[in-house]
């Protein structure tokens, strides 16, 4: 029998970096920048923060670790890293004009060098065994669940036995799903990805929106890289290890319909199918598992042909997505 | 009110009309030793060592001992040829991103030659099997987001990004069907003792073949992009799409004929690693070259014979990255730090190529009195 | 309107594009309280001046003053601050958001987006000025007008001062153009200062107070609307007077070449745009087509061309023997080789046709590239032909290796329409050939146009200029809204009795 009391958590744990991933694209897609460098961005999100961690740790005795520093440290380094990746790629971008996909590629080359180059020297810096760094302490912080959540059953492990960056990310996702839908800032977003000329004759400042999304878009990808490590991992650092979710976040994003508030269920059913080999019966070829794993990329790719095919306006990829606006272009 | 002080912007920037190419060379060159003086100046704050040092050692790290120089070269014509598969498409503004996948799957269909037939055809009739079945694998990779493109206009970026991934796990799976031994998750060498289906030695260089291949596909590639009507079909296709129909191009027929052309080239790399070099597969064979050639293809502004400079200026770095890493006992990623500096010291010339900053001409104010 | 106060001030506004300078020392005042009519042929200069007061564009020197006090406009945003608002001819809207949406796009106003107190108000506005609008659809579901009097409620919804409009009419009916002009003159009664920018002379004398011309980027002079007239205004104008004679060789044994029966064509949404059309084109004569533009003018040479999917009804060729064809169903390629040759000068000038970025002879061989089994590609021949064109047809390009994106928008239609002659065509189908040409360019190509004529071409030629249709077709098919609403003979027609087809089926006929 298919064990969904256990199944459901593991795949909520996998699907938050997804969705921090695939909601900080979102935001910058809609202001019509394609940032392929999300997952070099995720990357130096994650790698920031265990810098910050290690830093924190090495500086307090375990025991005399506050809550405040032990979360708020490493948090603002995760934020600091995106933030500065993002600025790259809008520099490049939006104030030289660049081209997005090739900038994009070499942000995620930059982003995984960050990532596995620290992480590598944290490594031998702590001339561990093992080719990881632990933050346990840490870890113990992002970890921490609700004191009564134990005793509840299924209903606590399904609801309640995640750390407090996995309810975050939901609100995060619900948080950008109405800003984009129902305010004025991301009405005057939308105009931007899809019709900057338009939007800037309309007085909007198509450059300061293009920073503004791409930027805190970048930021909030960058949590899903601290989650994974802080949380998910257990504050294990090992290089190469959070795999390919940045583009699985990007296909996450194309799965939804460019909608953060659908991200929810959608990245919970990518996590789901990512961890789904795991929980097919025993017996079965240790092969078949691996077609298991390509499912979140074949099911995107069917998304993607069936949205273009019924050709219905409001699914398609922001119209201006992937060129760079210059005013006076003739 | 009158004496509010007006303020005007100190500057704005112009589309430049045209610009002589040596100063557009120069602007990049420039931009080249720049990245290059920041690298050394990154460098030179993780390892302490003087930049001269530096640099002296990224030289020895490319072409420091015959071995180096053969493997750096190897690099560079593995990575020309996904660049020289993807340029093709990205003359048609067909963003193929899927350089990765295509190369995955021709490596794969030649393993699958290599370990299914080995020992049953002998080298004369396995090679060409091989290079058919590659060809074929990397060209069907790449036609089914052309397919998609053509008849619905789905978006090739992220089409081909997830034919990338699609690829990868089916290459995990046939690792796993084919591994030696079983357990291990690895393929090993195929057929290590009777190497059936390894490409020949040209002079008993392991890497000549492969630079041989390659240096015969930039020239062909750089004549059918110029001076053939498929090439020149292909350009006014990513011109203008429009036009392209107006004079009777099919254009759906070019972008599918394009990507098969793109695909089989990266099925051919994909042989080239696996039969020529390699003699195994696996999921990270490609090592990211796809989306490297991107960005070798778009600095070489879709020219063959400038990606040879531009994909040799990537892989040099590469190399001499990496021994730095060694030397200095620095993680091997270093090297993905010193490309990314310099890609965005590239990426970002290009603006003052096809720009120019105009600076607000002085004086000549009327006088507020009049009329 | 004795004590004007100068709402706008621009003095000495120079702007140059690369080597064009599309305004020089450019002086003008705007007076509150007033319509002016900014009077110029296309490429006068008259839109981006303008650009530079709605902040599209930012002036190379010059200085500019609203209401006394100098200002710098960098931005649209700018522009909004110091209250003006400008409808530009290619609307600005976002086409997936509804109209409301657009309405408050970039406005600034405190507190919660609340779309639904929006529409109240845009509601109102509507039933005050007589606008038809839903505020709840989305733009991409409208017609062209219905889009114009969304950027219209646009500007009134955030109250501008100063408002522009550029070219207003050139979408519109006679009835909707009539609807505009008594909100533009209520509007002035208000106290706004209204600009509209037109080449128009009867929407000058009819609207507005005063009129301003401007020649190739120069101010030349401004009077009272009331104190000018018609002649004066046109010398101004062009600079010298011109006879607007076009010459019309007689027909030489006109024979069906092309006919269309019951045609009809949907567009990718949908959209009927050709219902029921009939018409046939003979050689030897020039069949013009006039419409309100967008009334299946493009559809209708885009079907003849096999560019467009057909929905009913037939399109024959007729041989030099008089031997039919069918052409739906043929694809471009076997269209043109029958002798079919389409130059559409579309409103770009470049998106279909020719290749900016490629050189003259690059693009000659757009034509010619297939010739030939070889695989590659023949130079020589293109390369000759564009040094001949170029000879001919006096190009004005720097050489034959000079990109075309580079040339002045006279000189690549000459590229164009040389290019589709060169192919020695049966059947010449162009479209806006004199779109944005100076009166001398234009000459050269209603030339070109009667010599094809004069060789037994049978010429279809969709124009924008009503007089120069009359002057030049032999016969005259009229659209409106995707039907035919008349053919007539071009001799003989009237300019009014033309007027009314287009905005009517039928013309005078029922109705009143």
């Amino acid at each position: 029998m298919f064990d969904l009391v256990s199944f459901i958590p593991r795949a909520v744990v996998q699907s938050i970096p997804l969705l921090y991933g695939s909601c900080g694209e979102t935001l910058t897609e809609k202001s019509g920048n394609l940032n392929l460098g999300i997952p070099g961005v995720m990357y130096t999100g994650g790698i920031c923060g265990v810098i910050g961690a290690f830093l924190y740790e090495q500086a307090v005795p375990a025991a005399e670790m506050k809550a405040v520093f032990a979360i708020g440290v490493p948090l603002l380094c995760s934020l600091l890293g995106s933030l500065i990746m993002g600025l790259i790629y809008c520099f490049l971008t939006v104030t030289l004009r660049a081209n997005q996909n090739v900038t994009g590629l070499a942000i995620t080359t930059f982003g995984i060098g960050i990532g596995n180059f620290f992480g590598g020297s944290l490594i031998k810096l702590t001339k561990s065994e093992v080719p990881s760094i632990a933050l346990s302490a840490t870890h113990k912080y992002f970890a921490a669940q609700l004191p009564f959540a134990k005793d509840l059953g299924w209903f606590g492990k399904i609801f309640l036995s995640y750390g407090f960056m996995a309810y975050a990310a939901i609100i995060i996702a619900f948080i950008t799903a109405y800003i984009i839908k129902k305010t004025r800032v991301g009405l005057e977003l939308r105009a931007v990805g899809e019709n900057p000329k338009t939007a800037d004759a309309a007085g909007i400042n198509v450059s300061r929106y293009k920073y503004g999304a791409t930027c805190i878009g970048s930021m909030i990808a960058g949590l899903g890289g601290l989650y994974y490590v802080m949380d998910y991992a257990c504050g294990v650092w090992s290089n190469d290890a959070f795999g390919d979710r940045g583009w699985l976040a990007i296909a996450l994003v194309i799965f939804t319909v460019w909608r953060p508030n659908v991200g929810v269920p959608a990245s919970i059913l990518f996590g789901g199918l990512y961890i789904l080999y795991l929980f097919i019966p025993t017996g079965m070829l240790l092969s078949v598992k691996e077609l298991y794993k390509m499912l979140p990329y074949l099911v995107t790719l069917i998304v993607l042909v069936l949205t273009s095919m019924r050709n219905k306006r409001e699914s398609q990829p922001p119209e201006a997505l992937g060129l760079s606006y210059f005013r006076e272009e003739r | 009110m009158a004496n509010e002080k007006v303020r005007n912007p100190l500057f704005h920037i112009v589309k430049r009309k045209n610009i002589p190419w040596y100063k557009a060379w120069a602007i990049r060159a420039a931009a080249i030793i720049a990245a290059l003086i920041v690298c050394a100046v990154i460098t030179m704050l993780l390892t302490g060592e003087n930049p001269i040092q530096i640099y002296i050692t990224i030289f020895k790290g490319a072409f420091g001992t015959p071995r180096k120089t053969w493997v750096l070269f190897q690099n560079l014509s593995i990575l020309l040829c996904v660049s020289l598969a993807v340029t093709p498409a990205f003359r048609m503004r067909f963003w193929n991103i899927g350089g990765e996948g295509q190369l995955l799957i021709g490596g794969l269909a030649a393993a699958a030659c290599m370990i299914l037939l080995g020992d049953k055809l002998s080298n004369g009739a396995l090679i060409p099997i091989m290079i058919i079945s590659s060809i074929a694998a990397g060209a069907i990779w790449g036609v089914i987001p052309a397919l998609f493109k053509a008849k619905w206009n789905t978006n090739e970026t992220l089409a081909t990004l997830m034919m990338n991934y699609i690829a990868t796990q089916l290459v995990a799976f046939f690792i796993i069907v084919w591994e030696v031994p079983k357990g291990s998750g690895k393929i090993g060498i195929i057929n290590q003792s009777s190497e059936a289906g390894w490409l020949p030695q040209i002079g008993g260089q392991k890497y000549l073949l492969n630079i041989i291949v390659v240096a015969v596909l930039t020239v062909l590639m750089y004549v059918y992009l110029n001076y053939t009507k498929h090439g020149y079909e292909i350009s006014v296709v990513g011109e203008s799409e429009k036009t392209a129909r107006y004079v009777g191009i099919k254009v759906e027929k070019v972008i599918i004929r394009t990507m098969l052309l793109s695909g089989a080239i990266c099925g051919i790399a994909g042989l080239l690693l696996v039969g020529g070099t390699d003699h195994t597969i696996t999921t990270t064979i490609g090592e990211s070259r796809g989306f490297t050639a991107v960005m070798v293809s778009w600095l070489a502004k879709f020219n063959p014979i400038f990606m040879i400079f531009t994909s040799f200026l990537l892989v040099f770095l590469n190399r001499g990255a990496s021994e730095i890493a060694t030397v200095f006992s620095l993680n091997k990623s270093f090297s993905d730090i010193l490309t990314g500096v310099i890609l965005f010291f590239i990426i970002g010339c290009e603006f003052f190529i096809n720009y120019k900053i105009s600076f607000r001409k002085k004086g000549a104010k009327e006088e507020v009195k009049h009329v | 309107m004795e004590n004007k106060v100068a709402a706008v001030k621009m003095r000495n506004i120079t702007k140059t594009f690369g080597n064009i300078t599309a305004n020089d020392k450019v002086w003008l005042d705007i007076y509150k309280g007033e319509i002016l009519a900014l009077l110029g042929e296309n490429g006068s200069g008259k839109t981006t001046l303008m650009n530079m007061l709605s902040g599209i564009y930012f002036p190379d020197e010059g200085q500019i003053f609203i209401n006394g006090r100098e200002v710098v406009i960098r931005s649209p945003k700018d522009a909004f601050d110091n209250g003006i608002g400008m409808i530009h001819q290619h609307f600005k809207l976002v086409d997936v958001l509804s109209a409301a949406e657009n309405i408050v796009l970039g406005l600034r106003e405190k507190g919660k987006l609340d779309l639904n107190a929006v529409s109240k108000r845009i509601t109102e506005l509507c039933e005050k000025y007589g606008f038809d609008l839903d505020p709840k659809q989305k733009i991409y579901d409208m017609s062209v007008s219905q889009k114009q009097t969304v950027e219209i409620v646009k500007l009134l919804y955030r109250g501008a001062d100063i408002l522009i409009l550029d070219e207003p009419t050139a979408v519109l009916t006679p009835q909707e153009t009539d609807k505009l002009f008594a909100v533009l003159r209520n509007m002035r009664d208000a106290g706004k200062t209204i600009v509209i920018i037109t080449h128009k002379l009867n929407e000058v004398e009819e609207l507005s107070d005063r009129v301003a011309i401007l020649r190739r980027g120069r101010f030349v002079g401004d009077m009272k609307t009331s104190e000018s007239n018609a002649a004066e205004l046109t010398n101004m104008l062009v600079g010298h007077p011109v006879t607007l004679s076009i010459e019309r060789p007689e027909p030489k044994d006109p024979k069906k070449k092309i006919e269309v029966k019951h045609l009809s064509v949907r567009n990718i949404d949908g959209i009927l745009k050709l219902d029921d059309v009939s018409f046939e084109a003979r050689s030897g004569e020039i069949l013009g087509i006039a419409g309100i533009s967008g009334c299946g003018q493009k559809e209708l040479l885009e079907a003849i061309a096999g560019l467009q999917t057909v929905e009913s009804g037939s399109i024959t060729y007729y041989d030099e023997n008089g031997n039919p064809e069918e052409l739906i169903g043929k694809d471009p390629l076997e269209i043109m080789e029958l002798g079919v040759s389409l130059s559409f000068v579309p409103e770009d000038r470049l998106g279909m046709g020719l290749v900016g970025n490629m050189d003259i002879s690059e693009n000659m061989m757009l034509r010619s590239f297939r010739h030939g089994k070889s695989p590659f590609l023949n130079r020589k021949n293109p390369y000759a032909l564009a040094g001949k064109i170029i000879k001919d047809l006096d190009v004005n390009t720097p050489g034959i290796n000079t990109q075309v994106r580079k040339l002045s928008g006279g000189n690549v239609q000459k590229v164009l329409v040389g290019r589709e002659i060169a192919l020695a065509p049966k059947v010449l189908l162009t479209a806006y050939a004199v779109r944005g040409l100076d009166i001398n360019s234009s000459y050269t190509i209603y030339d070109l146009i009667n010599k094809q004529k004069e060789k037994g071409v049978a010429v279809i030629y969709v124009g924008e200029d009503l007089d120069v249709l009359l002057e030049l077709s032999d016969r005259i098919l009229v659209l409106c809204g995707g039907k035919v609403s008349g053919i007539v003979d071009g001799r003989s027609a009237q300019k009014r009795e033309v007027g009314l087809m287009m905005t009517r089926v039928g013309g005078a006929k029922d109705g009143e």
